[in-house]
């Protein structure tokens, strides 16, 4: 008889911690992932539960992880500018200004100013996409079916068929250069995109209209996952989930890197830090990426794209270091390099504003139950691909 | 008796009066088995694809389209896809408790079709003393079938789904019979046939006189088509299955053709749960108007069926979930009061038959209104308007 068809008993063995409630069967631990619907990702929650409620939660991550830093520091910077596509894959043109800056500095490259406008253009189009997906994907774990998702994804389908016909690409864009960007707008890409902005700011309005003042979803958000002020700035939480627990930290206002001190916009604030303020700071961060979006490309001015003394080929920044950040839509993204004067750099380093906006995950979670945890982590906004690199 | 109305009971009472004597009663009984296993699991394979191509437009998306016209013959293929599919049983599963839970979870559901009168004369299993007791009775079946399929699986989140099931299903077992409870006080019988017999006087020369148009009806029928909804697992009450949060429920682990037969048993519950309150309180297979009884009565009933499951198609597609604590909260401090209230109101109508008709209304108002609005009070007071600064 094959020994694996053999019918085997199940016993209950003594505990190797009698003292441990896990082992002895009054707490039950389920490992939430790596293969769970909403996860977003491969990442894993392993929670202790009394019964539904959440005792302790380890996120576990990891799984995607491919030695994107190492493998920058034995490329060239030119070659790294794909591979930060992958980053935070829903947001690559946030991911490239990122590195494109910290490079810029590094080296002492100018921007033309169609460039500036450009990026800014490219970047608050990605914030749009992702905060308006981030809000779908949301509701997707309060159970709402996906309706909501696929009208965020319907807006996000036109914001990519812009990206497609400017990069080439729908989401791996990989579109920044040092010194500028790869190529111009095609003909009529700006009369594009200003339809696309007007049309947006209808979907917005419909969207808030059906959700914002739901029961439901202000039974299920209000008062859950509540991250206080002092925790937030203690453990270095930026972009909408600092802002959404009152902390008026925007690198856009803080550093005015770019051009953005040329637009008028405002840093909305909540003061409950729970998860609908969250929700509701990504819809309102939405409306003012409208208008800065409406005033860049009304104002954008005709000219190079990219610095011509700029090398693509042949690339060696002077020996020294330099830390360039932003504002991504999930918050603050920086790179931080060091050059030897070599074709490649001699330390690459990332802070993913999405890693450590996860690492504060248990705090949030303890004593809810397991369907808060879902949604507590759907408002934290992570994307695999830059938690583990 | 007009043909059309009644074309299945005659072509029964043919097809019966050829065999002799003795055995009549048998081919009786088979043949409204027959009718039975054939019509519902038809519509159940019908909704399913509606129900994906509603929900496809709902979202901004065609749906199912590609096999048979307009997609119409997915159902076909999802059989065949869930009969050739391996049937996994994990080794450490309770294997006999495993297979017979999704039997359990399909008979019951047909056992309370069969007392269901579909049409004039069309009843398969005709219970004058206690038609709407038995229905609620198997009803109640379906939680042990859902509970050995997520204690026997060996699974965590068959577990916790079959722990929310068990808890939300007698919860809302309460506010169910309760609502119906008003009715049979105002009929005085457990017969389905005399509730909708009941139902038939003709108010004002036109208007048929449907259980829904007296406030305790009205507020019956709400109180019993959430109920319904939370005992069929439908959104958004679907907790026990809740595929953001525990994967698939008590259900997790079945794959192949028990997988599909716990989808089979959660539909016919419902079309069951929504069939007892056609019959309770939307006047069965009764037309609304006198001048409409021409149709058949068997199209009344399947037509408001239909209806029905569009809302909660409609409401499935559009509503978030609640909390399992929000859930319960809802059921014994919302639902359960309300159906108490509204045995207080079934019996005030009664005794305030010799009143004008718009002054009977008047205490149901009070008695649901004060309430309802404490209630919209207290949420306010729990979730007031937020409102957002901007940084300097």
């Amino acid at each position: 008889m094959n020994p694996a068809a053999a019918p085997r008993t199940f016993e209950v063995r003594p505990s190797p911690d009698a003292a441990d409630p896990v082992h002895d069967g009054s707490l039950l631990e389920v490992s939430l992932g790596p293969q769970h619907p909403s996860t977003h990702g491969v990442f894993r929650m392993d929670v202790v539960l009394d019964g539904e409620t959440v005792v302790k939660l380890k996120p576990v991550f990891g799984y995607l992880h491919r030695n994107h830093e190492k493998i920058a520091e034995n490329t060239s910077y030119l070659g790294s500018m794909p591979y930060t596509d992958r980053l935070d894959y829903f947001c690559s043109l946030t991911s490239n200004w990122a590195y494109a800056l910290t490079v810029e500095r590094l080296a002492g490259l100018q921007v033309p100013e169609r460039a500036e406008y450009l990026r800014v253009i490219t970047a608050e189009l990605t914030r749009l996409q992702n905060h308006a997906a981030v809000c779908g994907f949301l509701l997707q774990d309060m159970g709402a079916l996906g309706t909501p998702l696929m009208y965020a994804f319907r807006e996000r389908e036109r914001i990519l068929d812009l990206f497609e016909s400017l990069t080439g690409a729908r989401m791996m864009c990989n579109y920044m250069r040092f010194g500028g960007c790869r190529c111009d707008t095609p003909p009529g890409w700006l009369e594009q995109a200003r339809s696309v902005v007007t049309g947006f700011g209808a979907f917005l309005d419909e969207f808030e209209a059906l959700l914002s003042s739901n029961e439901i979803l202000l039974g299920r958000t209000q008062g859950i996952g509540i991250l206080p002020r002092e925790l937030a700035i203690n453990a270095g939480i930026s972009g909408p989930m600092a802002r959404a627990s009152g902390v008026a930290y925007d690198i856009r206002k803080v550093d005015r890197y770019g051009i953005y001190d040329q637009f008028e916009f405002r840093v909305p604030l909540g003061d409950h830090g729970d998860v609908f303020d969250r929700y509701m700071i990504r819809a309102l961060e939405m409306r003012e990426s409208l208008r800065i979006l409406g005033a860049a490309l009304q104002r954008i001015p005709a000219g190079p794209v990219i610095d011509p003394k700029a090398k693509l080929r042949g690339f060696r920044p002077k020996p020294g270091e330099s830390y360039g950040r932003i504002e991504s839509p999930k918050g603050e993204l920086g790179f931080y390099l060091i050059s030897d004067g070599g074709p490649n750099p001699w330390r690459y380093r990332i802070r993913p504003p999405s890693f450590i906006n996860l690492t504060i995950l248990e705090d949030l979670c303890l004593g809810r139950s397991v369907a808060d945890a879902v949604v507590i982590l759907g408002s934290v906004d992570i994307v695999l691909g830059e938690v583990d690199r | 008796m007009d043909a059309p109305d009644q074309i299945f009971v005659l072509l029964k009472h043919a097809v019966v009066s050829w065999f002799p004597t003795p055995v009549q009663p048998w081919i009786s009984a088979v043949l409204s088995i027959g009718a039975i296993l054939a019509v519902y699991p038809m519509i159940f394979a019908l909704t399913t694809v509606i129900e994906r191509k509603a929900l496809g437009r709902i979202q901004n998306r065609p749906g199912p389209n590609r096999v048979g016209p307009a997609g119409f013959l997915q159902f076909a293929a999802d059989g065949i896809k869930s009969l050739t599919k391996e049937d996994i049983v994990p080794r450490a599963a309770d294997s006999v408790v495993h297979f017979l839970a999704p039997l359990v979870v399909v008979v019951p559901p047909l056992l309370a079709l069969a007392v269901l009168p579909v049409g004039r004369n069309m009843v398969a299993l005709d219970l004058p003393e206690t038609g709407l007791l038995f229905f609620l009775m198997v009803g109640t079946a379906v939680e042990l079938g859902v509970f050995m399929a997520g204690w026997s699986s060996h699974n965590k989140y068959s577990l916790l789904g079959a722990m929310r099931a068990i808890a939300q299903l007698l919860s809302y077992e309460l506010p169910l019979l309760l609502s119906t409870v008003s009715v049979v006080m105002l009929t005085g019988s457990l017969s389905l046939n005399a509730i909708i017999g009941h139902q038939s006087e003709v108010h004002a020369g036109v208007l048929l006189g449907w259980n829904v148009f007296t406030p305790w009806g009205a507020a019956g029928a709400v109180l019993f088509f959430i109920a319904a909804l939370a005992e069929a697992n439908r959104s958004p009450f679907d907790l026990p299955e809740a595929e953001s949060e525990i994967v698939a429920g008590y259900f997790t682990e079945y794959s192949g053709f028990k997988f599909a037969l716990f989808f089979l048993g959660e539909y016919l519950g419902l079309f069951a749960v929504s069939g007892l309150g056609i019959t309770l309180f939307l006047g069965g297979w009764l037309p609304p108007l006198t001048v409409l009884s021409w149709v058949p009565s068997w199209l009344w009933f399947f037509g408001k069926l239909a209806v029905l499951m569009g809302i909660f198609i409609w409401l499935r597609g559009t509503l978030p979930r609640l909390r399992m604590d929000q859930l319960m909260r809802f059921a014994w401090q919302f639902l359960l009061p309300m159906s108490l209230i509204n045995l207080l109101v079934a019996a005030l109508w009664q005794y305030s038959t010799p009143w004008p008709h718009l002054l009977r209304w008047l205490p149901a108002a009070i008695l649901f209104g004060i309430p309802y609005l404490l209630y919209h009070r207290a949420f306010l007071r729990q979730h007031p308007p937020r409102t957002y600064r901007y940084a300097s």
